[in-house]
């Protein structure tokens, strides 16, 4: 699996699991986890710095982007330019041109807005930014996306934080189709199962947080997602048998007593 | 004179550059981005911005997150 490599606009990536740093219990935790799942892609949400409390830790000092591919984030932008400000911001801090690109377009489904998430990402693209977009499962969206200049484009499976795992696996498939860029399946899986089932599809990496962050043993959910992603890829590149409706039998018929 | 730094009035000395300010607040400059009145601050540019009075500032850095936060 070593020369299995995935690379989005030129960077390779090692791992096809990407991880989120929020929920966790503290810096540790998040640390310990996202060495135990084997990640070298971790995204980060660009925040105000606390100038009251300067003593407060930085995410930076447990996770080294020496490292770690550090992918910001505009997580919990609602609109197109909140998002454009956001991304901007983060690639001036300096680390890295990519960034995930999330324009929320509402508070209890947390589902996108994919007409700002395309506003933005056209304005992004044309700052010369990276930008992975977060976006419903739709295909046609997908297509837009790409035509305008993102790199790889990440569906999600459910809604963000969920854990109901891939809704639409007949879409995602027609995402891929639809689209020749890799495929990073973004927010709503629940367990292992699940982004192995991603795998399986053919989608190149898989992301996610709450369902390492939130499970009652994190460190140990990181590493079941480790070997999810694993297995998932294998079976993908493997090629799984076609589904029928009868038996076949894994036993010769030759050979058998009283035949 | 005043500024909002984050969302909060402040108040500093005049004459002040984004680098002072950073300074002040002990803040290493490498680690974080800076809008001043929505316009992105260079780091080439911090220590020849100099603040006015009533000037708005974000100070931005990576913090934990995935999705929506």
């Amino acid at each position: 699996m070593s020369d299995d490599k995935l690379v989005i606009a030129g960077i390779e990536f090692q791992s096809r699991l990407w991880v989120g740093t929020g929920k966790y219990k503290d810096f540790a935790e998040t640390k310990k986890a996202i060495e135990v799942s084997g990640t070298d892609v971790v995204t980060v949400s660009v925040r105000r710095v606390n100038i009251i409390d300067k003593s407060k830790e930085n995410l930076l000092d447990f996770i080294d982007p020496k490292k770690y591919k550090i992918l910001p984030n505009t997580a919990g932008c609602y609109t197109a330019k909140e998002a454009i400000r956001t991304a901007m911001l983060a690639a001036e801090a300096g680390i890295t041109k990519l960034v995930k690109l999330e324009v929320i377009g509402d508070q209890k489904t947390l589902f996108p807005d994919n007409e700002a998430t395309l506003e933005a990402a056209k304005v992004l693209v044309k700052e010369g930014l990276i930008v992975l977009p977060y976006t419903s499962d739709d295909p046609i969206m997908a297509k837009k996306l790409v035509d305008i200049g993102c790199p790889a484009i990440m569906p999600l499976a459910a809604p963000i934080g969920s854990g109901l795992g891939i809704r639409n696996p007949y879409n995602i498939r027609i995402i891929m189709e639809t689209v020749k860029v890799p495929i990073v399946v973004d927010a709503g899986v629940g367990t292992a199962s699940d982004v192995a089932l991603a795998m399986e599809l053919g989608c190149d990496a898989v992301l996610l947080n709450t369902a390492i962050a939130g499970a009652k043993d994190p460190i140990a959910m990181a590493e079941a997602m480790k070997y999810g992603v694993l297995a998932g890829r294998l079976a993908y590149k493997a090629g799984r048998i076609p589904k029928k409706l009868y038996a076949t039998a894994s036993s010769p018929i030759e050979g058998m007593i009283g035949s | 004179m005043n500024i909002t730094l984050n969302g909060e009035k402040k108040e500093v000395p005049d004459g002040l550059t984004v680098a002072g300010l950073l300074e002040h607040l002990s803040i290493q400059s490498q680690r974080v981005a800076v809008e001043l009145n929505e316009n992105i601050v260079r780091k080439t540019q911090y220590a020849e911005t100099v603040l006015r009075n009533g000037d708005s500032l974000e100070v931005v850095s990576f913090m934990g997150g995935g999705s929506a936060a």
